[in-house]
């Protein structure tokens, strides 16, 4: 069962665990991304940008790859947009299964892919007054292809 | 057909999404983006550098050589950074 998400307001991590208990689940994993604000270079906000219709699509495809590598019994997919502050929830990813090997590895698999293969644009908005959009690190494209197997 | 910008595209060229209509002879995300570049400053300003450029068409990435065909609507934005 597959829960894929894309909103402006918050999400409940501790309902959105719960939510992904069911007969036969054993193991349930997840990852949650923040709002990162360093001391030295403060935000003052998160400015998150999509593309309505593939995004959604884009998330769908990369849940139902995971649910096909591993044996998932459930998987949830939550992705904030609009403005956030610092610390604020960005991204929920949970995957329940019968036992915890498969839930961590889809947990892994499914933020990887999402941070290179779903649309989304960050602009960070400094307390100095200026703002620039995010640039991709070099290590996600590492991580995700770690699962081009 | 329709072709949309997202991100630092989308300031760049100026606008969000335009209907246009294409010569006969763009036939590929290439060919359009060799197009686009010429319409003006802004567009020339966006894919300056052809490498920064992701595109979508119909909502599935797409390489500088795919076909562009019977689309829908192409979408043209920076490599994405969510999550």
């Amino acid at each position: 069962m597959l829960e894929i998400r894309v909103q402006s307001q918050d999400f409940d991590a501790g309902a959105e665990l719960a939510a992904l208990g069911a007969d036969g689940v054993g193991g349930i994993a997840s990852f949650i991304g923040t709002v990162r604000s360093m001391p030295d270079r403060p935000l003052a906000a998160l400015h998150l940008e999509h593309y309505p219709g593939m995004t959604e699509q884009a998330m769908r495809g990369i849940a139902e790859d995971a649910m096909q590598r591993w044996p998932l019994l459930r998987c949830t997919l939550i992705h904030r947009v609009g403005t956030l502050l610092p610390r604020a929830n960005i991204v929920f990813v949970g995957a329940a299964s019968p036992h915890r090997e498969a839930a961590l590895a889809a947990t892994g698999f499914l933020i990887d892919w999402l941070k290179t293969r779903a649309p989304f644009w960050k602009r960070e908005e400094f307390c100095s007054g200026d703002s620039a959009w995010v640039k991709p690190r070099e290590s996600d494209d590492a991580f995700a292809a770690r699962w081009n197997k | 057909m329709k072709i949309l910008y997202f991100a630092w595209l989308r300031e760049k060229t100026g606008c969000r999404e335009e209907e246009l209509d294409l010569p006969a002879a763009v036939t590929t995300v290439g060919e359009l983006i060799a197009w686009l570049r010429q319409r003006d400053a802004g567009h020339a300003a966006a894919f300056a550098d052809v490498k920064q450029v992701r595109c979508a068409v119909d909502m599935e990435f797409a390489p500088l050589q795919a076909s562009i065909g019977q689309a829908r609507e192409i979408a043209f934005f920076p490599p994405v950074t969510g999550g």
